[in-house]
C-alpha cells in the first residue's frame, strides 16, 4: 500500500495529466466532472501550469486547439452535454491531425438528461461524433487505477500518432475513490516539428489547418489519415479477456458494466456455468480478434452496458454475426446488477 | 377574509433550492407579476441550466428547458412562433453571461421583445460552486482556490452596463432582494419588464443580485449582508437604460 | 472476513461520506482492497448523502453497493430507505437521536447508539458520524489503534491537523459505548 493513494477518478486522470506533463487544462463546471477542474485549479498555479475556466466548453476545446497547434499537452474535460458541444471543435482538432486529450466522464442522455452514470455516448466517441471522416482513440477505464493509467496512455498515444484520444468514463469511474498507485514510467513527448512554435526566419511557415478546398487533396489527405488509423489498430488494440478460454457465454463489457459483469462471471462459474468476459480498453480501435476467435466456441454473446445497445453493433460486427448476440442494459443513470447479468448468463445458458 | 396568498402562477410544490436562497423570492415576485398582469394563459417561460433548471416544475405557465446558456435564442424562436404570447427566461449568471453571452448580446441588439430575469449570486450553485463571470476579484470558488485573480481569469462582467452600450434594448435595470424595500423594488422592475414586453416596446433584462450560502460558506443572513457590502459597490442598483423614457424625455 | 460491504447514509452535513472515506482508509492502510462510491446529486444542502465502501481481501468487482453487509444510518428516510436491503445477518448501526423508530428486520443485528445526543453532550457536535464510526470499529473487532491512528492522518488535511484529537475522542467515545 505504500505508494498508494485513495483518490477520485475525476482527480487520478487530473493529477495522471499532470504527471504525463500536461501543462494547459481547459474546462467547464459539469456534473459528473467538476472534479477534475476543481483539482486542476488547485494544481497547476502549484506548478507553473494553465488552468483556466472557459466561457462555455465549445471555448475550451478551442483553446486545447490552441495548446495542441503550439505542439504541448493539452487537454479538456466535460460530461455529455459539454461533450456534444465540443464536438465542433474535436471535428477541427482531427481535420488539422492535431494531438489532444479530451476526458467524457458520461451521464444520462440525450439532451440535458440526468447526471447519472451512463454508456450512452458510445456512439459519439467511437464513430467520430462531431463532422467528417475521422476517430478517435477511445480509452475506457474500469477502475481508478485505469482513469490515471489510460490518461498518460491517451497522451502518448496522441503524440505518436497525431490524433485527439478521448478517455470514455462515467459518473462512477469520476465519482468513486479507490487506491491508486501514480508511480508511472513517462516516456517524454516527441518532438513536434509541425507545430507553430514560430519561425525564427530559419524555416518554411508551419501552418496548423482544416481547410482544403481541392477535393483531390482533400481526398489525399483522408486516405492517409486513415493509413495512421490502420496502424493505430494493427498496434494499440486493447482488451482484457476474464475466464474466456473454456467459455460457452461471453459477456462483452467496458468501464463499470465490465466490473458488474465481472460479479456476475464469477457468479455464474460457481453455478458451472461456463461464463466469460471480454472487456475492451480501447473501444476504438475495438478490439475485434477475441471476439472472432470466441465466436468459434461460445453459443452467445451478452452485451452488457448502460446504453440501448451500443457496443453491441461492435459485438455483431467482431464475430460476424456468428452467434447470437443479446443485450441486457439499464439506461438513464441506473446501473445494471449483478444479478441482472447472471439471470442474463443464466437465461442463455439454457 | 384572505390577506396574503400564494400568487396562482407559482405551483404549490417544494421547492428544490437551499435554505436561505434568494431563488424563491425572485420566482415569486415574477409569478405574483404573472398574476396582476392576467397573462398566465398566455406565458412561456424558458428555463436554464444551472440551480433554476428546474423552475419548470415551479411556474404554472407553460415552461421549456433550453440548453445551457441558450434561453434567450429558444425564447426568440417561440416569440417569433407566436408574437401574442408572453416570453419569459429565468438564467443565472453562467447560463446568461458565460456560455450564453453571445445569444444574450445578440437578443439585447435585436431588441428581440421578450423578458429576461438574470440572477446574479457571482457563482455557479448547482455544480458546486466554481467561479462564474460575475465572481468577484478575490473571490474564493472551487476553480479559483486562490481568490479571482483578474491577471489570470479577467474582471467580473457588468451585464447592464455592458448592454447598456447596444442600441437595441428597451430596458435594463439592476435590483437586489437582501430587504423588504428592495424586494418591493425589484419587484416593480420585474413588472416594467413584462409591460415593455406586452406593449411591444422590446428586449428588457432585469438583473437580480442575489445570494448563494451554500456556495458563498456563509449564513444566509450574512450572505444578504455581503451583497451589500462586497456585490452592490461593484454592481451598482438602478436603471441603466429605458429607450422610451429616453425617447419620450427627448421629444419634450 | 473476505468482502464485508457499508453502506452509508444520512443528512448532507451530517459527514456521511467522510465516514465511509475513513473507513476505506483503514481498509487501505491494512492492506486490503478498498473502494468508495459516493451518491452524487444537485441539491446542495439538506438532501440525502450516502456512500456504499467495500473493505475486501479480493480485488473489488463492482463498487456498486446494493446489500450492504453493514447499514450505518443517521436518519429515518435512509433507516426507511435501505432498512430492507441489508444483506440477511447483516448489521444496522443507527443515530438513535434522530431515529425513533425500531428495525423491523428480525434477521439483522441492530446496534442503536444516541450519537447526535453525545456528540453535543460531549462538546463536539458535528462528529457524531465518527462515534458510530467507532461502535462499528468495536463491534465487528476492528478496533486499531495504529491503523486507525493512520487513517485519521490521511482523512484529514494538514490544515486541520487540530481535529485529529476530537475525531480520535469522538471514535473512542464510540467505542466504549
Amino acid at each position: 500500500m505504500a505508494d498508494k493513494v485513495l483518490m477520485k477518478g475525476n482527480e487520478a486522470i487530473a493529477e495522471a495529466a499532470i504527471k504525463a506533463g500536461c501543462r494547459h487544462y481547459f474546462g467547464y463546471p459539469i456534473t459528473p466532472q467538476t472534479e477534475v477542474a476543481a483539482y486542476m485549479a488547485k494544481r497547476m498555479p502549484k506548478i507553473g501550469g494553465t488552468f483556466l475556466q472557459a466561457e462555455s466548453e465549445i471555448a475550451a476545446i478551442n483553446m486545447v486547439y490552441g495548446v495542441a497547434s503550439a505542439g504541448l499537452r493539452a487537454m479538456t474535460s466535460s460530461s455529455s452535454p459539454g461533450i456534444s458541444l465540443k464536438g465542433e471543435g474535436i471535428s477541427y482538432l482531427a481535420g488539422a491531425d492535431l494531438p489532444a486529450l479530451v476526458v467524457n466522464v458520461q451521464r444520462g442522455g440525450p439532451g440535458l438528461g440526468g447526471i447519472q452514470p451512463s454508456q450512452s455516448d458510445y456512439f459519439q466517441a467511437t464513430r467520430g461524433g462531431g463532422h467528417g471522416d475521422y476517430h478517435l482513440i477511445v480509452l475506457a477505464p474500469s477502475s481508478v487505477q485505469e482513469m490515471a493509467e489510460l490518461t498518460v496512455k491517451g497522451f502518448e498515444l496522441a503524440d505518436k500518432y497525431r490524433m485527439t484520444a478521448m478517455i470514455l468514463a462515467d459518473g462512477t469511474m469520476g465519482q468513486m475513490m479507490e487506491p491508486v498507485d501514480l508511480n508511472f514510467d513517462i516516456k517524454p513527448a516527441p518532438e513536434k516539428p509541425w507545430a507553430t512554435t514560430g519561425t525564427k526566419m530559419q524555416r518554411k511557415h508551419n501552418v496548423v489547418n482544416s481547410l482544403s478546398l481541392i477535393p483531390e487533396e482533400l481526398e489525399k489527405l483522408n486516405i492517409a489519415r486513415f493509413e495512421r488509423y490502420d496502424l493505430v489498430k494493427k498496434n494499440e488494440t486493447m482488451y482484457e479477456e476474464y475466464m474466456m478460454d473454456d467459455a460457452e457465454i461471453a459477456i462483452a463489457a467496458f468501464g463499470i458494466a465490465a466490473r458488474v459483469s465481472k460479479n456476475a462471471v464469477k457468479e455464474a462459474r460457481k453455478r458451472g456455468i461456463k461464463a466469460g468476459l471480454i472487456r475492451p480498453i480501447t473501444l476504438w480501435p475495438f478490439p475485434d480478434a477475441p471476439f472472432k476467435k470466441a465466436a468459434e466456441h461460445v453459443k452467445e454473446f451478452i452485451s452488457v452496458e448502460l446504453s440501448m445497445g451500443q457496443m453491441i453493433e461492435d459485438v455483431r460486427l467482431a464475430s460476424e454475426c456468428k452467434v447470437k448476440v443479446s443485450l441486457c442494459n439499464r439506461v438513464g443513470g441506473m446501473i445494471p446488477s449483478p444479478e441482472q447479468v447472471l439471470d442474463a448468463i443464466v437465461k442463455a445458458s439454457k | 377574509m384572505i390577506v396574503y396568498d400564494k400568487p396562482h402562477a407559482l405551483l404549490d410544490v417544494p421547492l428544490h433550492y437551499c435554505p436561505g436562497c434568494t431563488h424563491g423570492i425572485v420566482h415569486k415576485l415574477v409569478a405574483e407579476v404573472i398574476d396582476e398582469l392576467g397573462i398566465e394563459g398566455e406565458t412561456i417561460g424558458i428555463a436554464p441550466v444551472g440551480c433554476s433548471v428546474m423552475a419548470y416544475d415551479y411556474f404554472a405557465c407553460d415552461m421549456i428547458e433550453a440548453a445551457h446558456g441558450r434561453a434567450p435564442a429558444v425564447a426568440t424562436g417561440v416569440k417569433r412562433g407566436d408574437p401574442s404570447k408572453i416570453v419569459f427566461t429565468y438564467q443565472g449568471d453562467g447560463d446568461l453571461a458565460s456560455i450564453g453571452m453571445a445569444e444574450t448580446v445578440h437578443a439585447a441588439a435585436r431588441n428581440e421583445n421578450i423578458t429576461v430575469i438574470f440572477i446574479n449570486n457571482a457563482i455557479y450553485g448547482m455544480t458546486g460552486g466554481q467561479m462564474a463571470p460575475t465572481s468577484l476579484v478575490g473571490q474564493v470558488t472551487q476553480t479559483s482556490p486562490y481568490g479571482r485573480d483578474p491577471k489570470l481569469c479577467g474582471y467580473p462582467i457588468k451585464v447592464c452596463e455592458l448592454l447598456s452600450e447596444l442600441e437595441g434594448p428597451e430596458y435594463l435595470e439592476r435590483v437586489t432582494v437582501n430587504s423588504i424595500p428592495h424586494i418591493r423594488a425589484a419587484k416593480k422592475a420585474i413588472k416594467k419588464a413584462f409591460q415593455n414586453q406586452i406593449a411591444g416596446k422590446g428586449f428588457s433584462l432585469i438583473e437580480v443580485v442575489s445570494s448563494c450560502p451554500t456556495n458563498w460558506g456563509m449564513t444566509p443572513q450574512n450572505a444578504l449582508k455581503w451583497i451589500e457590502e462586497k456585490m452592490l459597490p461593484y454592481y451598482p442598483l438602478g436603471v441603466y437604460k429605458d429607450r422610451s423614457a429616453n425617447e419620450e424625455g427627448k421629444k419634450e | 472476513m473476505s468482502t464485508r460491504q457499508f453502506l452509508f447514509s444520512g443528512f448532507g452535513g451530517q459527514g456521511i461520506l467522510f465516514a465511509g472515506k475513513f473507513i476505506a482508509y483503514k481498509g487501505l492502510i491494512e492492506n486490503k482492497e478498498v473502494s468508495w462510491l459516493p451518491s452524487y446529486g444537485p441539491e446542495m444542502r439538506g438532501g440525502t448523502a450516502s456512500c456504499g465502501v467495500i473493505i475486501s481481501d479480493e480485488p473489488v468487482g463492482s463498487p456498486i453497493v446494493n446489500n450492504p453487509d453493514v447499514l450505518v444510518a443517521m436518519n429515518l428516510p435512509s433507516l426507511d430507505r435501505f432498512e430492507s436491503k441489508v444483506a440477511p445477518g447483516g448489521i444496522i448501526f443507527l443515530d438513535s437521536s434522530l431515529i425513533e423508530r425500531k428495525v423491523e428486520r428480525t434477521d439483522v443485528t441492530v446496534f442503536a447508539l444516541p450519537a447526535t445526543q453525545m456528540a453535543s453532550d460531549n462538546g463536539f457536535p458535528t462528529l457524531a458520524n465518527m462515534i458510530l464510526v467507532g461502535k462499528i470499529l468495536k463491534e465487528l473487532g476492528e478496533y486499531n489503534d495504529e491503523s486507525l491512528k493512520a487513517a485519521l492522518a490521511k482523512v484529514i488535511s494538514a490544515k486541520h491537523a487540530d481535529m485529529m484529537e476530537v475525531n480520535r475522542k469522538a471514535i473512542d467515545l464510540g467505542a466504549n459505548s
